[in-house]
């Protein structure tokens, strides 16, 4: 193996920092410039939202009712059993829902992206479309980016729903408790903070893993090897970032939102 | 420079670069993570020239033409493209000169997830502002140039690699630039095929007095295209009559150790002296 000395290491994160950083920033400058490819966007929202919806319902629905049997034992202690709707929605609507559905969403695009970027490099496709009078950022990290951030969005409210659906099927039928009562004290629980962060995660969750993506893609050197390499980074980066970024993002929205 | 009569019934019409020129190098040097492979080139490809780019495997031909345009960018030196200086421009303003510059890759990198009809007219769909119907009949007036009209439907991988380089030479071709890059045109490719594709760049050199760089590693092919030109009237490729010399805008330069050994025409090459060349040619 061939020993590279930390300063050179250093120099070589710093300069991929930058330019993750600046392929950030186009993939948003572009939105505000011509051409716009709204076909290209709408093709991706599809292969982002339509593809992963099940997987994300599934995963919401189990986690949830996983959730309130936990929750249960718990607060079977105290006697406060009915609490259970609550409990539960906070916990998706706030935290499980956006990180779930963000996760699923990185295993599943994240990696697409990368290796469907990083074969067109190693294939010279993107360097054909740059002679071709093309901007690949334009026509292929905009979108990604764009339609991902929506279709997480609507993903994580999709998914929320399924997580306190799970949450009553455990509730009602193991546990016995009123429906309606469930649903009275999870809907009255969540204030405007609650939902204002649940919404705000798959935002940022959704940049991440469509920038991060299209980085790796993009930065592929070496192959078919090489893209398989970029395939599990961007998976393991976006999926490490997403629970980092989450902390700080439940933090700064707490703080700002008092 | 006097040419056939057959091959010059069309004044060339050509907006002027620098010079007169379509491409120039001047003192370019580049290497790759401190392995030099260009170190001081210098060439001009004139207006409505072709010229043929010579070198062992890893010489830099290819890093040559992704410098021209503006896909790389050299550690020293200026590169001219119609007069622009491609090392001192933005990326957003290369893509407007790149519209000008066809290039056919090495491996003809087509769009694999697109069908050849809409490789093909990947740049006018791009550049926007041609009816659906104009953009058609231009894909299968390209296509119908390298023979390939009936593949309008297939994908890429459908397609032999021969098959595949024309496709690229018509995605090329489509919007009829200025310049043309053609990298390794005929490389592992049969024959037949060989020909077929050579007959297309003297079509594009002749017909359409396209300025060209051609990175070759068949020399048989180079000097095929030096020997022969175009008949428009018989529609394909004729030798020039006997006795003639350089009457067609061919040229050649040949690289070794990232300079240019060589720089002149079939019969002055086919005269060296230099033992390197000789060797190369024989
Ligand atoms: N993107 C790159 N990164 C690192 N080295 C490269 C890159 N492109 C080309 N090279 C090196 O530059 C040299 C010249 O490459 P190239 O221009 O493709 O040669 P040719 O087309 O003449 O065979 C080779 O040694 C190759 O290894
Ligand atoms: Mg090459």
């Amino acid at each position: 193996m061939e020993l590279i000395s930390p300063t050179e290491l250093a120099k070589e994160k710093v300069v991929s920092v930058q330019h993750y950083t600046f392929l950030a920033w186009r993939s948003v400058a572009n939105l505000f410039r011509t051409p716009r490819y709204w076909t290209d966007m709408i093709q991706q929202a599809d292969l982002i939202g339509f593809g992963s919806l099940p997987i994300v319902l599934a995963a919401c629905f189990f986690t949830g009712a996983a959730l309130a049997l936990n929750s249960a034992t718990t607060l079977s202690r105290f006697g406060a059993l009915s609490l259970i709707g609550q409990l539960v929605s906070l916990g998706i609507v706030r935290e499980l829902g956006p990180v779930l559905s963000g996760l699923v969403v990185a295993g599943r695009n994240s990696s697409g992206m990368a290796s469907e970027l990083g074969s067109m490099i190693v294939t010279e496709q993107i360097d054909a479309m740059r002679a071709l009078g093309t901007d690949p950022m334009k026509k292929l990290v905009t979108p990604r980016v764009a339609s991902t951030v929506i279709m997480l969005f609507f993903l994580t409210i999709l998914g929320d729903l399924l997580g306190l659906i799970g949450g009553n099927v455990v509730a009602s039928l193991l546990l016995g408790l009123d429906s309606h009562q469930y649903w009275s004290n999870a809907w009255q629980t969540l204030v405007f903070e609650d939902v204002f962060m649940g919404l705000v995660k798959p935002l940022v969750f959704g940049f991440i893993i469509a920038t991060i993506g299209c980085y790796y893609g993009l930065t592929t050197r070496g192959g078919t090897q090489g893209v398989g390499r970029s395939t599990t980074e961007a998976v393991v980066a976006s999926m490490i970032l997403i629970i980092v970024v989450d902390v700080f993002v439940t933090r700064l929205l707490m703080i700002l939102l008092g | 420079m006097a040419y056939p009569p057959t091959v010059f019934e069309r004044a060339p019409v050509r907006r002027a670069g620098a010079e007169g020129n379509a491409v120039v190098f001047e003192d370019v040097a580049m290497s790759f993570e401190s392995n030099p492979v260009l170190d001081g080139i210098s060439f001009r490809l004139a207006l409505g020239e072709t010229k043929a780019i010579f070198g062992v495997a890893g010489a830099g031909k290819s890093t040559i033409l992704k410098l021209t345009l503006g896909l790389l960018k050299p550690d020293q030196g200026q590169i001219y493209v119609l007069g622009q200086d491609v090392t001192q421009m933005e990326e957003e303003d290369l893509f407007e000169l790149r519209r000008k510059i066809g290039i056919v890759f090495q491996e003809s990198a087509l769009f694999d997830s697109l069908t050849v009809r809409e490789n093909v007219a990947f740049r006018l769909m791009e550049e926007g502002g041609t009816s659906e119907d104009e953009i058609e009949q231009r894909v299968r007036e390209s296509l119908r140039f390298v023979e390939l009209e009936h593949t309008l439907d297939m994908f890429p991988v459908e397609l032999s690699g021969g098959m595949r380089r024309r496709v690229a030479i018509a995605r090329a071709i489509i919007t009829q630039p200025e310049v043309l890059l053609y990298d390794s045109p005929t490389g592992g490719l049969d024959p037949v095929t060989s020909t077929t594709i050579v007959e297309l760049i003297v079509k594009q050199r002749d017909v359409y007095k396209t300025s060209s760089l051609l990175v070759s590693h068949r020399l048989q092919d180079a000097f095929t295209m030096a020997t022969h030109y175009f008949d428009r009237r018989e529609n394909r490729m004729k030798p020039l009559p006997p006795g003639s010399r350089t009457e067609v805008p061919m040229n050649f330069i040949v690289l070794r150790d990232g300079k240019v050994i060589f720089n002149g025409d079939a019969h002055e090459l086919a005269q060296s002296k230099d033992e390197y060349i000789r060797e190369y040619i024989s």
